[in-house]
Protein backbone atom coordinates (compact mmCIF):
# COMPACT_ATOMS: atom_id res chain seq x y z
CA UNK A 1 0.00 0.00 0.00
CA UNK A 2 2.82 2.35 0.88
CA UNK A 3 5.20 0.66 -1.50
CA UNK A 4 8.25 2.71 -2.14
CA UNK A 5 8.53 3.38 -5.81
CA UNK A 6 12.12 3.59 -6.85
CA UNK A 7 11.35 2.83 -10.47
CA UNK A 8 12.33 5.98 -12.24
CA UNK A 9 9.70 7.65 -14.33
CA UNK A 10 11.44 9.99 -16.73
CA UNK A 11 9.31 12.93 -17.65
CA UNK A 12 8.20 13.12 -21.22
CA UNK A 13 9.53 16.60 -21.83
CA UNK A 14 13.00 18.02 -21.61
CA UNK A 15 11.69 20.66 -19.23
CA UNK A 16 14.69 22.27 -17.63
CA UNK A 17 12.14 24.07 -15.51
CA UNK A 18 10.15 21.60 -13.49
CA UNK A 19 6.70 20.88 -14.84
CA UNK A 20 3.80 20.70 -12.41
CA UNK A 21 2.75 17.16 -11.53
CA UNK A 22 -0.02 15.80 -13.69
CA UNK A 23 -3.58 15.71 -12.32
CA UNK A 24 -3.36 11.91 -12.42
CA UNK A 25 -1.02 12.12 -9.47
CA UNK A 26 -3.33 14.46 -7.60
CA UNK A 27 -3.92 13.64 -3.98
CA UNK A 28 -6.72 11.39 -2.94
CA UNK A 29 -9.10 13.21 -0.66
CA UNK A 30 -11.69 12.50 2.00
CA UNK A 31 -14.65 11.87 -0.31
CA UNK A 32 -12.93 8.71 -1.50
CA UNK A 33 -12.69 7.47 2.07
CA UNK A 34 -16.37 8.07 2.53
CA UNK A 35 -17.07 6.23 -0.70
CA UNK A 36 -15.03 3.29 0.45
CA UNK A 37 -16.79 3.20 3.80
CA UNK A 38 -20.18 3.27 2.10
CA UNK A 39 -19.14 0.52 -0.28
CA UNK A 40 -17.91 -1.60 2.63
CA UNK A 41 -21.18 -1.05 4.45
CA UNK A 42 -23.10 -2.08 1.34
CA UNK A 43 -21.04 -5.25 1.06
CA UNK A 44 -21.64 -5.99 4.73
CA UNK A 45 -25.41 -5.53 4.26
CA UNK A 46 -25.35 -7.96 1.32
CA UNK A 47 -23.44 -10.54 3.35
CA UNK A 48 -25.91 -10.24 6.22
CA UNK A 49 -28.87 -10.58 3.85
CA UNK A 50 -27.31 -13.69 2.32
CA UNK A 51 -26.71 -15.19 5.76
CA UNK A 52 -30.31 -14.58 6.81
CA UNK A 53 -31.58 -16.13 3.59
CA UNK A 54 -29.38 -19.18 4.08
CA UNK A 55 -30.56 -19.54 7.67
CA UNK A 56 -34.26 -19.32 6.85
CA UNK A 57 -33.85 -21.40 3.71
CA UNK A 58 -32.16 -24.20 5.60
CA UNK A 59 -34.80 -24.05 8.31
CA UNK A 60 -37.64 -24.15 5.77
CA UNK A 61 -35.99 -27.10 4.04
CA UNK A 62 -35.62 -29.02 7.31
CA UNK A 63 -39.20 -28.30 8.27
CA UNK A 64 -40.44 -29.55 4.89
CA UNK A 65 -38.45 -32.80 4.89
CA UNK A 66 -38.57 -33.61 8.58
CA UNK A 67 -34.88 -32.74 9.09
CA UNK A 68 -33.73 -35.03 6.31
CA UNK A 69 -31.60 -34.31 3.27
CA UNK A 70 -34.17 -34.17 0.44
CA UNK A 71 -35.02 -37.53 -1.21
CA UNK A 72 -32.83 -39.47 1.24
CA UNK A 73 -33.08 -40.73 4.77
CA UNK A 74 -29.89 -38.95 5.78
CA UNK A 75 -30.56 -36.60 8.72
CA UNK A 76 -29.56 -32.95 8.40
CA UNK A 77 -26.56 -32.03 10.55
CA UNK A 78 -28.55 -29.53 12.61
CA UNK A 79 -32.17 -29.89 13.64
CA UNK A 80 -34.41 -27.08 12.42
CA UNK A 81 -37.10 -26.90 15.11
CA UNK A 82 -37.59 -23.58 16.87
CA UNK A 83 -35.61 -24.73 19.92
CA UNK A 84 -32.47 -25.43 17.87
CA UNK A 85 -32.91 -22.81 15.18
CA UNK A 86 -35.30 -20.02 16.01
CA UNK A 87 -36.60 -17.89 13.16
CA UNK A 88 -34.72 -14.69 12.44
CA UNK A 89 -37.75 -12.70 13.47
CA UNK A 90 -37.95 -14.61 16.74
CA UNK A 91 -34.37 -13.51 17.47
CA UNK A 92 -35.22 -9.93 16.52
CA UNK A 93 -38.36 -10.08 18.63
CA UNK A 94 -36.32 -11.27 21.58
CA UNK A 95 -33.99 -8.30 21.10
CA UNK A 96 -36.94 -5.93 21.08
CA UNK A 97 -38.47 -7.58 24.13
CA UNK A 98 -37.63 -6.86 27.77
CA UNK A 99 -34.22 -7.92 29.09
CA UNK A 100 -35.88 -9.73 31.99
CA UNK A 101 -39.35 -10.04 33.43
CA UNK A 102 -38.72 -7.32 36.01
CA UNK A 103 -37.00 -4.94 33.60
CA UNK A 104 -38.24 -2.18 31.34
CA UNK A 105 -34.98 -2.21 29.38
CA UNK A 106 -35.06 -4.05 26.05
CA UNK A 107 -32.79 -7.03 25.57
CA UNK A 108 -31.04 -5.15 22.75
CA UNK A 109 -30.27 -2.20 25.02
CA UNK A 110 -29.04 -4.58 27.68
CA UNK A 111 -26.79 -6.46 25.28
CA UNK A 112 -25.43 -3.25 23.78
CA UNK A 113 -24.63 -2.05 27.28
CA UNK A 114 -22.82 -5.30 28.02
CA UNK A 115 -21.08 -5.15 24.66
CA UNK A 116 -19.77 -1.68 25.38
CA UNK A 117 -18.13 -3.10 28.51
CA UNK A 118 -16.54 -5.86 26.44
CA UNK A 119 -15.38 -3.52 23.71
CA UNK A 120 -13.79 -1.27 26.30
CA UNK A 121 -11.90 -4.26 27.66
CA UNK A 122 -10.96 -5.24 24.11
CA UNK A 123 -9.79 -1.69 23.36
CA UNK A 124 -7.61 -1.63 26.46
CA UNK A 125 -6.37 -5.10 25.60
CA UNK A 126 -5.63 -4.04 22.03
CA UNK A 127 -3.77 -0.94 23.21
CA UNK A 128 -1.76 -2.93 25.72
CA UNK A 129 -1.12 -5.69 23.19
CA UNK A 130 -0.04 -3.19 20.53
CA UNK A 131 2.40 -1.47 22.88
CA UNK A 132 3.86 -4.76 24.10
CA UNK A 133 3.88 -6.11 20.55
CA UNK A 134 5.77 -3.13 19.14
CA UNK A 135 8.27 -3.08 22.01
CA UNK A 136 8.93 -6.79 21.53
CA UNK A 137 9.41 -6.33 17.80
CA UNK A 138 11.85 -3.45 18.37
CA UNK A 139 13.74 -5.47 20.96
CA UNK A 140 13.92 -8.48 18.68
CA UNK A 141 15.13 -6.29 15.82
CA UNK A 142 17.87 -4.61 17.89
CA UNK A 143 18.95 -7.82 19.62
CA UNK A 144 18.69 -10.54 16.96
CA UNK A 145 19.87 -13.26 19.36
CA UNK A 146 17.00 -12.38 21.65
CA UNK A 147 14.63 -12.56 18.72
CA UNK A 148 15.83 -16.01 17.73
CA UNK A 149 15.69 -17.21 21.33
CA UNK A 150 12.26 -15.85 22.11
CA UNK A 151 10.37 -16.63 18.92
CA UNK A 152 9.64 -20.29 19.78
CA UNK A 153 8.28 -19.19 23.15
CA UNK A 154 6.07 -16.58 21.55
CA UNK A 155 4.70 -19.23 19.21
CA UNK A 156 4.11 -21.60 22.12
CA UNK A 157 2.31 -18.81 23.98
CA UNK A 158 -0.23 -18.67 21.17
CA UNK A 159 -0.75 -22.42 20.86
CA UNK A 160 -1.70 -22.95 24.51
CA UNK A 161 -5.51 -23.21 24.45
CA UNK A 162 -6.91 -19.95 25.72
CA UNK A 163 -9.65 -21.70 27.67
CA UNK A 164 -6.93 -23.43 29.69
CA UNK A 165 -4.94 -20.30 30.24
CA UNK A 166 -7.69 -17.78 30.91
CA UNK A 167 -8.79 -19.18 34.30
CA UNK A 168 -5.17 -19.10 35.49
CA UNK A 169 -4.84 -15.45 34.52
CA UNK A 170 -8.15 -14.72 36.24
CA UNK A 171 -7.01 -16.39 39.45
CA UNK A 172 -3.62 -14.67 39.44
CA UNK A 173 -4.88 -11.21 38.72
CA UNK A 174 -7.92 -11.61 40.93
CA UNK A 175 -5.59 -12.82 43.69
CA UNK A 176 -3.55 -9.64 43.31
CA UNK A 177 -6.70 -7.72 44.19
CA UNK A 178 -7.61 -6.32 40.75
CA UNK A 179 -11.20 -6.14 39.47
CA UNK A 180 -12.19 -8.78 36.94
CA UNK A 181 -12.04 -6.44 33.93
CA UNK A 182 -8.28 -6.16 34.44
CA UNK A 183 -7.89 -9.91 34.00
CA UNK A 184 -10.09 -9.77 30.91
CA UNK A 185 -7.98 -6.95 29.49
CA UNK A 186 -4.80 -8.93 30.08
CA UNK A 187 -6.24 -12.00 28.35
CA UNK A 188 -7.32 -9.81 25.45
CA UNK A 189 -3.83 -8.27 25.24
CA UNK A 190 -2.31 -11.73 25.39
CA UNK A 191 -4.04 -12.62 22.13
CA UNK A 192 -3.52 -9.19 20.58
CA UNK A 193 0.22 -8.73 20.98
CA UNK A 194 1.28 -11.66 18.81
CA UNK A 195 0.13 -10.51 15.37
CA UNK A 196 1.47 -7.04 16.16
CA UNK A 197 4.89 -8.43 17.09
CA UNK A 198 5.08 -10.69 14.07
CA UNK A 199 4.01 -8.11 11.51
CA UNK A 200 5.97 -5.23 13.01
CA UNK A 201 9.11 -7.38 13.15
CA UNK A 202 8.66 -8.25 9.49
CA UNK A 203 8.09 -4.58 8.69
CA UNK A 204 11.25 -3.53 10.52
CA UNK A 205 13.21 -5.98 8.38
CA UNK A 206 11.59 -4.76 5.18
CA UNK A 207 13.38 -1.41 5.22
CA UNK A 208 14.80 -0.52 1.82
CA UNK A 209 18.49 -1.48 1.59
CA UNK A 210 19.29 1.79 -0.17
CA UNK A 211 17.77 3.73 2.71
CA UNK A 212 19.81 1.81 5.24
CA UNK A 213 22.95 2.38 3.17
CA UNK A 214 22.15 6.07 2.92
CA UNK A 215 21.93 6.28 6.70
CA UNK A 216 25.29 4.57 6.96
CA UNK A 217 26.82 7.01 4.49
CA UNK A 218 25.86 9.93 6.70
CA UNK A 219 27.15 8.16 9.82
CA UNK A 220 23.73 7.75 11.41
CA UNK A 221 23.62 5.96 14.76
CA UNK A 222 21.81 2.63 14.96
CA UNK A 223 19.04 4.36 16.88
CA UNK A 224 18.66 7.00 14.17
CA UNK A 225 18.51 4.32 11.49
CA UNK A 226 15.86 2.54 13.52
CA UNK A 227 13.72 5.61 14.09
CA UNK A 228 14.17 7.36 10.75
CA UNK A 229 14.15 4.37 8.38
CA UNK A 230 13.07 1.09 9.94
CA UNK A 231 10.15 2.32 12.02
CA UNK A 232 8.54 4.33 9.19
CA UNK A 233 9.07 1.38 6.86
CA UNK A 234 7.30 -0.87 9.36
CA UNK A 235 4.16 1.27 9.71
CA UNK A 236 2.09 -0.48 6.99
CA UNK A 237 2.97 -3.92 8.39
CA UNK A 238 2.23 -2.73 11.90
CA UNK A 239 -1.28 -1.82 10.83
CA UNK A 240 -1.79 -5.19 9.19
CA UNK A 241 -0.87 -6.73 12.53
CA UNK A 242 -3.10 -4.32 14.39
CA UNK A 243 -6.09 -5.28 12.27
CA UNK A 244 -5.53 -8.95 13.06
CA UNK A 245 -4.98 -8.01 16.70
CA UNK A 246 -8.30 -6.15 16.81
CA UNK A 247 -10.15 -9.37 15.96
CA UNK A 248 -8.08 -11.32 18.44
CA UNK A 249 -8.62 -8.76 21.20
CA UNK A 250 -12.41 -9.07 20.93
CA UNK A 251 -12.21 -12.85 21.03
CA UNK A 252 -9.85 -12.58 23.99
CA UNK A 253 -12.19 -10.24 25.85
CA UNK A 254 -15.22 -12.49 25.32
CA UNK A 255 -13.38 -15.66 26.31
CA UNK A 256 -11.83 -13.79 29.24
CA UNK A 257 -15.28 -12.83 30.48
CA UNK A 258 -16.45 -16.44 30.20
CA UNK A 259 -13.56 -17.42 32.45
CA UNK A 260 -13.84 -14.49 34.81
CA UNK A 261 -17.25 -15.79 35.89
CA UNK A 262 -18.24 -12.59 37.63
CA UNK A 263 -18.65 -9.07 36.30
CA UNK A 264 -20.21 -7.55 33.21
CA UNK A 265 -19.80 -7.93 29.49
CA UNK A 266 -21.34 -9.63 26.48
CA UNK A 267 -19.32 -12.79 27.20
CA UNK A 268 -21.07 -13.06 30.52
CA UNK A 269 -24.40 -12.36 28.86
CA UNK A 270 -23.75 -15.15 26.34
CA UNK A 271 -22.99 -17.49 29.22
CA UNK A 272 -26.26 -16.59 30.94
CA UNK A 273 -28.22 -16.97 27.72
CA UNK A 274 -26.62 -20.38 27.16
CA UNK A 275 -27.61 -21.36 30.68
CA UNK A 276 -31.25 -20.51 30.01
CA UNK A 277 -31.12 -21.77 26.44
CA UNK A 278 -33.94 -24.27 26.80
CA UNK A 279 -36.22 -21.53 28.13
CA UNK A 280 -35.34 -18.82 25.62
CA UNK A 281 -33.25 -20.13 22.70
CA UNK A 282 -33.60 -16.91 20.75
CA UNK A 283 -31.77 -14.98 23.48
CA UNK A 284 -28.51 -16.87 22.88
CA UNK A 285 -28.63 -16.19 19.16
CA UNK A 286 -29.49 -12.58 19.89
CA UNK A 287 -26.47 -12.23 22.17
CA UNK A 288 -24.13 -13.89 19.68
CA UNK A 289 -25.54 -11.68 16.91
CA UNK A 290 -24.93 -8.49 18.88
CA UNK A 291 -21.45 -9.62 19.90
CA UNK A 292 -20.50 -10.47 16.30
CA UNK A 293 -21.79 -7.22 14.85
CA UNK A 294 -20.02 -5.25 17.56
CA UNK A 295 -16.81 -7.11 16.78
CA UNK A 296 -17.14 -6.24 13.10
CA UNK A 297 -17.68 -2.57 13.93
CA UNK A 298 -14.68 -2.62 16.29
CA UNK A 299 -12.36 -4.08 13.64
CA UNK A 300 -13.71 -1.68 11.02
CA UNK A 301 -12.90 1.27 13.26
CA UNK A 302 -9.28 0.07 13.44
CA UNK A 303 -9.20 -0.50 9.68
CA UNK A 304 -10.49 3.03 9.14
CA UNK A 305 -7.80 4.42 11.44
CA UNK A 306 -5.26 2.53 9.38
CA UNK A 307 -6.50 4.01 6.14
CA UNK A 308 -6.53 7.52 7.55
CA UNK A 309 -2.99 7.26 8.91
CA UNK A 310 -1.53 5.66 5.79
CA UNK A 311 -3.21 8.04 3.38
CA UNK A 312 -2.23 11.06 5.47
CA UNK A 313 1.33 9.80 5.37
CA UNK A 314 1.29 9.36 1.64
CA UNK A 315 -0.17 12.69 0.69
CA UNK B 1 36.63 26.88 -8.50
CA UNK B 2 39.15 27.06 -11.31
CA UNK B 3 38.01 28.82 -14.41
CA UNK B 4 40.29 27.23 -16.95
CA UNK B 5 41.07 23.54 -16.78
CA UNK B 6 40.26 22.19 -13.34
CA UNK B 7 42.35 19.99 -11.05
CA UNK B 8 44.98 22.64 -10.82
CA UNK B 9 44.89 22.06 -7.08
CA UNK B 10 47.85 20.11 -5.82
CA UNK B 11 46.57 18.51 -2.62
CA UNK B 12 45.25 14.96 -2.76
CA UNK B 13 41.63 14.44 -1.75
CA UNK B 14 41.44 10.67 -2.17
CA UNK B 15 44.39 8.35 -1.98
CA UNK B 16 43.95 4.65 -2.79
CA UNK B 17 46.91 2.30 -2.38
CA UNK B 18 46.89 -1.40 -3.19
CA UNK B 19 43.12 -1.75 -2.90
CA UNK B 20 41.82 -5.28 -3.43
CA UNK B 21 38.38 -6.62 -2.73
CA UNK B 22 37.37 -10.25 -2.89
CA UNK B 23 33.77 -11.26 -2.30
CA UNK B 24 33.27 -14.77 -0.98
CA UNK B 25 30.12 -16.25 -2.44
CA UNK B 26 28.63 -19.71 -2.39
CA UNK B 27 29.90 -20.24 -5.92
CA UNK B 28 33.45 -19.26 -5.05
CA UNK B 29 35.46 -16.09 -4.61
CA UNK B 30 34.90 -13.08 -6.84
CA UNK B 31 37.83 -10.70 -7.20
CA UNK B 32 36.00 -7.42 -7.68
CA UNK B 33 39.06 -5.18 -7.30
CA UNK B 34 42.70 -6.12 -7.73
CA UNK B 35 45.51 -3.95 -6.44
CA UNK B 36 44.16 -0.53 -7.32
CA UNK B 37 46.27 2.58 -6.88
CA UNK B 38 44.61 5.91 -7.52
CA UNK B 39 45.17 9.47 -6.39
CA UNK B 40 42.40 11.98 -6.90
CA UNK B 41 43.31 15.62 -6.43
CA UNK B 42 41.26 18.03 -4.37
CA UNK B 43 38.48 19.54 -6.47
CA UNK B 44 38.74 17.00 -9.29
CA UNK B 45 35.81 15.50 -11.14
CA UNK B 46 36.77 11.92 -11.86
CA UNK B 47 34.58 9.52 -13.81
CA UNK B 48 34.86 5.75 -13.51
CA UNK B 49 34.08 4.03 -16.78
CA UNK B 50 34.14 0.36 -17.65
CA UNK B 51 32.14 -2.69 -18.60
CA UNK B 52 29.47 -4.04 -16.32
CA UNK B 53 30.85 -5.95 -13.38
CA UNK B 54 34.34 -4.42 -13.50
CA UNK B 55 34.04 -3.13 -9.96
CA UNK B 56 33.10 0.53 -10.38
CA UNK B 57 30.41 0.46 -7.71
CA UNK B 58 32.62 -1.56 -5.43
CA UNK B 59 35.43 0.96 -5.79
CA UNK B 60 33.04 3.80 -5.04
CA UNK B 61 31.79 1.97 -1.98
CA UNK B 62 35.33 1.33 -0.80
CA UNK B 63 36.05 5.05 -1.04
CA UNK B 64 32.83 5.77 0.88
CA UNK B 65 33.56 3.16 3.55
CA UNK B 66 30.44 1.20 2.72
CA UNK B 67 32.60 -1.78 1.72
CA UNK B 68 35.77 -2.75 3.57
CA UNK B 69 38.60 -3.65 1.19
CA UNK B 70 40.31 -7.02 1.58
CA UNK B 71 43.67 -5.29 1.24
CA UNK B 72 45.01 -1.79 0.80
CA UNK B 73 44.44 1.61 2.34
CA UNK B 74 42.05 4.45 1.60
CA UNK B 75 42.82 7.96 2.71
CA UNK B 76 40.39 10.80 2.34
CA UNK B 77 41.65 14.29 3.11
CA UNK B 78 44.47 12.77 5.11
CA UNK B 79 42.33 10.48 7.27
CA UNK B 80 40.96 6.98 6.86
CA UNK B 81 37.75 6.43 4.92
CA UNK B 82 36.04 5.29 8.10
CA UNK B 83 37.03 8.49 9.85
CA UNK B 84 35.92 10.54 6.86
CA UNK B 85 32.53 8.86 6.93
CA UNK B 86 32.20 9.34 10.68
CA UNK B 87 33.00 13.02 10.32
CA UNK B 88 30.48 13.25 7.47
CA UNK B 89 32.76 14.24 4.61
CA UNK B 90 30.71 12.32 2.05
CA UNK B 91 27.64 13.00 0.04
CA UNK B 92 26.38 9.99 -1.85
CA UNK B 93 23.85 9.51 -4.62
CA UNK B 94 23.09 6.20 -6.22
CA UNK B 95 21.41 4.93 -9.33
CA UNK B 96 18.07 4.57 -7.55
CA UNK B 97 17.04 7.91 -6.00
CA UNK B 98 16.20 6.08 -2.77
CA UNK B 99 13.86 8.78 -1.52
CA UNK B 100 11.55 8.11 1.39
CA UNK B 101 7.92 8.34 0.45
CA UNK B 102 6.79 9.10 3.98
CA UNK B 103 8.73 12.35 3.85
CA UNK B 104 8.16 15.40 1.72
CA UNK B 105 10.81 16.36 -0.81
CA UNK B 106 12.15 19.00 1.55
CA UNK B 107 12.30 16.59 4.48
CA UNK B 108 14.14 14.09 2.29
CA UNK B 109 16.80 16.69 1.59
CA UNK B 110 16.89 17.55 5.29
CA UNK B 111 17.56 13.97 6.32
CA UNK B 112 21.40 14.09 6.42
CA UNK B 113 21.19 17.34 8.38
CA UNK B 114 18.69 15.83 10.78
CA UNK B 115 21.06 12.92 11.36
CA UNK B 116 23.82 15.44 11.95
CA UNK B 117 21.71 17.16 14.59
CA UNK B 118 21.25 20.46 12.79
CA UNK B 119 18.38 22.49 14.26
CA UNK B 120 15.00 22.57 12.61
CA UNK B 121 15.14 26.11 11.25
CA UNK B 122 18.65 25.90 9.85
CA UNK B 123 17.90 22.48 8.40
CA UNK B 124 14.95 23.82 6.55
CA UNK B 125 16.84 26.81 5.26
CA UNK B 126 19.73 24.66 3.99
CA UNK B 127 17.33 22.20 2.37
CA UNK B 128 15.59 25.07 0.61
CA UNK B 129 18.93 26.33 -0.65
CA UNK B 130 19.74 22.90 -2.06
CA UNK B 131 16.32 22.62 -3.69
CA UNK B 132 16.91 26.01 -5.22
CA UNK B 133 20.18 24.71 -6.60
CA UNK B 134 18.46 21.80 -8.35
CA UNK B 135 15.52 24.06 -9.28
CA UNK B 136 12.87 22.16 -7.38
CA UNK B 137 11.82 24.85 -4.92
CA UNK B 138 8.18 24.68 -5.93
CA UNK B 139 8.09 20.95 -5.20
CA UNK B 140 9.44 21.18 -1.66
CA UNK B 141 6.17 20.06 -0.10
CA UNK B 142 5.40 17.30 -2.60
CA UNK B 143 5.88 13.62 -1.97
CA UNK B 144 8.65 11.97 -3.99
CA UNK B 145 6.14 9.75 -5.78
CA UNK B 146 4.50 12.84 -7.23
CA UNK B 147 7.73 13.71 -9.05
CA UNK B 148 9.10 12.36 -12.31
CA UNK B 149 12.15 10.11 -12.27
CA UNK B 150 14.45 12.94 -13.29
CA UNK B 151 13.07 15.20 -10.59
CA UNK B 152 13.50 12.45 -7.99
CA UNK B 153 17.09 12.07 -9.05
CA UNK B 154 17.65 15.79 -8.61
CA UNK B 155 16.20 15.54 -5.10
CA UNK B 156 18.67 12.74 -4.38
CA UNK B 157 21.48 14.95 -5.63
CA UNK B 158 20.24 17.83 -3.46
CA UNK B 159 20.21 15.47 -0.50
CA UNK B 160 23.77 14.37 -1.25
CA UNK B 161 24.80 18.02 -1.33
CA UNK B 162 22.93 19.02 1.82
CA UNK B 163 25.80 18.46 4.22
CA UNK B 164 28.11 20.38 1.89
CA UNK B 165 30.34 17.34 1.59
CA UNK B 166 33.99 17.57 0.68
CA UNK B 167 33.63 14.43 -1.39
CA UNK B 168 30.68 13.61 -3.62
CA UNK B 169 30.30 9.96 -4.62
CA UNK B 170 27.79 9.28 -7.37
CA UNK B 171 26.94 5.89 -8.84
CA UNK B 172 25.25 6.33 -12.20
CA UNK B 173 22.95 9.01 -10.81
CA UNK B 174 21.78 9.97 -14.29
CA UNK B 175 21.63 6.45 -15.68
CA UNK B 176 17.87 6.17 -15.81
CA UNK B 177 17.14 9.52 -17.40
CA UNK B 178 16.21 10.33 -20.95
CA UNK B 179 18.80 12.12 -23.05
CA UNK B 180 17.43 15.64 -22.63
CA UNK B 181 17.03 15.46 -18.87
CA UNK B 182 20.37 13.80 -18.65
CA UNK B 183 22.21 16.59 -20.44
CA UNK B 184 20.34 19.15 -18.42
CA UNK B 185 21.39 17.52 -15.17
CA UNK B 186 24.96 17.20 -16.39
CA UNK B 187 25.07 20.96 -16.82
CA UNK B 188 23.56 21.47 -13.38
CA UNK B 189 26.02 19.06 -11.85
CA UNK B 190 28.95 20.95 -13.35
CA UNK B 191 27.50 24.22 -12.14
CA UNK B 192 27.12 22.86 -8.60
CA UNK B 193 30.56 21.29 -8.64
CA UNK B 194 32.16 24.51 -9.79
CA UNK B 195 30.20 26.52 -7.24
CA UNK B 196 31.11 24.30 -4.29
CA UNK B 197 34.58 23.04 -5.17
CA UNK B 198 33.91 19.52 -3.95
CA UNK B 199 35.77 16.49 -5.19
CA UNK B 200 33.51 14.26 -7.27
CA UNK B 201 33.85 10.57 -8.11
CA UNK B 202 31.25 9.69 -10.69
CA UNK B 203 30.39 6.26 -12.06
CA UNK B 204 28.87 6.17 -15.52
CA UNK B 205 28.36 3.96 -18.54
CA UNK B 206 28.25 6.85 -20.94
CA UNK B 207 31.39 7.98 -22.73
CA UNK B 208 30.05 11.43 -23.72
CA UNK B 209 28.87 11.97 -20.19
CA UNK B 210 32.26 11.06 -18.73
CA UNK B 211 34.07 13.33 -21.18
CA UNK B 212 31.67 16.22 -20.75
CA UNK B 213 31.86 16.22 -16.96
CA UNK B 214 35.28 15.09 -15.96
CA UNK B 215 38.69 16.45 -15.35
CA UNK B 216 39.85 12.87 -15.68
CA UNK B 217 38.31 9.63 -16.95
CA UNK B 218 39.42 6.40 -15.32
CA UNK B 219 38.78 3.31 -17.46
CA UNK B 220 38.52 0.04 -15.57
CA UNK B 221 38.88 -3.49 -16.88
CA UNK B 222 37.00 -6.52 -15.58
CA UNK B 223 37.96 -9.85 -14.03
CA UNK B 224 39.77 -8.86 -11.98
CA UNK B 225 38.82 -5.19 -11.60
CA UNK B 226 41.80 -3.07 -12.46
CA UNK B 227 42.51 0.41 -13.70
CA UNK B 228 43.20 0.09 -17.42
CA UNK B 229 43.95 3.71 -18.21
CA UNK B 230 43.61 7.22 -16.88
CA UNK B 231 42.70 9.88 -19.39
CA UNK B 232 42.89 13.57 -18.45
CA UNK B 233 40.28 15.66 -20.22
CA UNK B 234 41.77 19.03 -21.04
CA UNK B 235 38.64 20.84 -22.13
CA UNK B 236 38.10 24.27 -20.59
CA UNK B 237 35.29 24.94 -18.14
CA UNK B 238 32.60 26.15 -18.20
CA UNK B 239 31.54 23.45 -20.59
CA UNK B 240 28.32 24.07 -22.47
CA UNK B 241 26.29 22.36 -25.13
CA UNK B 242 28.60 24.00 -27.67
CA UNK B 243 31.50 22.17 -26.06
CA UNK B 244 29.97 18.90 -27.21
CA UNK B 245 30.25 20.07 -30.81
CA UNK B 246 33.91 21.03 -30.71
CA UNK B 247 36.61 18.94 -32.36
CA UNK B 248 38.48 18.75 -29.06
CA UNK B 249 35.48 17.21 -27.36
CA UNK B 250 34.98 14.68 -30.11
CA UNK B 251 38.66 13.82 -30.12
CA UNK B 252 38.57 13.24 -26.38
CA UNK B 253 35.46 11.12 -26.78
CA UNK B 254 37.15 9.05 -29.49
CA UNK B 255 40.18 8.60 -27.32
CA UNK B 256 38.16 7.34 -24.36
CA UNK B 257 36.15 5.08 -26.63
CA UNK B 258 39.32 3.47 -27.99
CA UNK B 259 40.58 2.82 -24.48
CA UNK B 260 37.28 1.36 -23.45
CA UNK B 261 37.13 -0.91 -26.49
CA UNK B 262 40.63 -2.10 -25.72
CA UNK B 263 39.23 -3.25 -22.40
CA UNK B 264 36.15 -4.83 -23.89
CA UNK B 265 37.94 -6.68 -26.70
CA UNK B 266 41.62 -7.04 -25.85
CA UNK B 267 42.28 -9.04 -29.04
CA UNK B 268 41.00 -6.28 -31.32
CA UNK B 269 42.57 -3.42 -29.43
CA UNK B 270 43.62 -0.52 -31.60
CA UNK B 271 41.17 -1.16 -34.39
N1 LIG C 1 28.03 -7.90 -2.21
C1 LIG C 1 28.60 -8.67 -3.16
N2 LIG C 1 28.73 -9.99 -3.00
C2 LIG C 1 29.32 -10.74 -3.95
N3 LIG C 1 29.79 -10.28 -5.09
C3 LIG C 1 29.69 -8.97 -5.32
C4 LIG C 1 29.08 -8.09 -4.38
N4 LIG C 1 29.11 -6.84 -4.87
C5 LIG C 1 29.70 -6.94 -6.07
N5 LIG C 1 30.05 -8.20 -6.35
C6 LIG C 1 30.73 -8.66 -7.56
O1 LIG C 1 31.86 -7.84 -7.78
C7 LIG C 1 32.00 -7.52 -9.14
C8 LIG C 1 32.00 -6.04 -9.33
O2 LIG C 1 30.70 -5.54 -9.02
P1 LIG C 1 30.34 -4.00 -9.11
O3 LIG C 1 28.95 -3.86 -8.66
O4 LIG C 1 31.36 -3.20 -8.42
O5 LIG C 1 30.43 -3.79 -10.69
P2 LIG C 1 30.11 -2.49 -11.51
O6 LIG C 1 31.32 -2.15 -12.29
O7 LIG C 1 29.53 -1.45 -10.66
O8 LIG C 1 29.02 -3.05 -12.53
P3 LIG C 1 27.76 -2.28 -13.16
O9 LIG C 1 28.31 -1.38 -14.20
O10 LIG C 1 26.95 -3.37 -13.76
O11 LIG C 1 27.08 -1.55 -12.08
C9 LIG C 1 30.89 -8.24 -9.88
O12 LIG C 1 31.39 -9.43 -10.41
C10 LIG C 1 29.88 -8.53 -8.79
O13 LIG C 1 29.22 -9.73 -9.07
MG1 LIG D 1 27.57 -0.56 -10.43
Amino acid sequence: MAAIRTAPRPSATAAPQAAPPSPARARRGRPQHLGRVLRDLGTAALVIAAALLAWEGYKALGQATGDLVPLTSVPLPVATDDAAMPHVWQVLAALAGPASTASDQTLLAYYLQQTSVTLREAAYGLALGAVVGVLLALLMRQLPWLGRASMPWLVVSQTIPLVALAPIVVVWIGGAGFPSWVAVTVISAYLAFFPVTLNTATGLLSADATHVELMRSVAASPLQTLLLVRVPAAVPSFFTGLRLAATASVVGAVVGELSAGAGLGIGRAILTAAYYYSLAPANLYAAVLVASLAGVVFVQVIALAERLVLSKREN
Amino acid sequence: MSTSTASTSTSTAIHLAGISKTFSTSSGDVVALDDIDLDIPQGAFVSLLGPSGCGKSTLLRVIGDLVTPTAGTVQVAGTSAAEARRTRQYGMAFQAPGLMDWRTVRRNVELPLQVQGVGRAERRQRADEMLELVKLTQFADHRPRQLSGGMQQRVAIARALAMQPRVLLMDEPLGALDEMNREHLQRELLRIWRATGTTVVFVTHSIPEAVFLSTEVVVMSPRPGRIASRIPVDLPYPRTDETRLTDEFQAAERHVRERLHAVLEPSTAGL
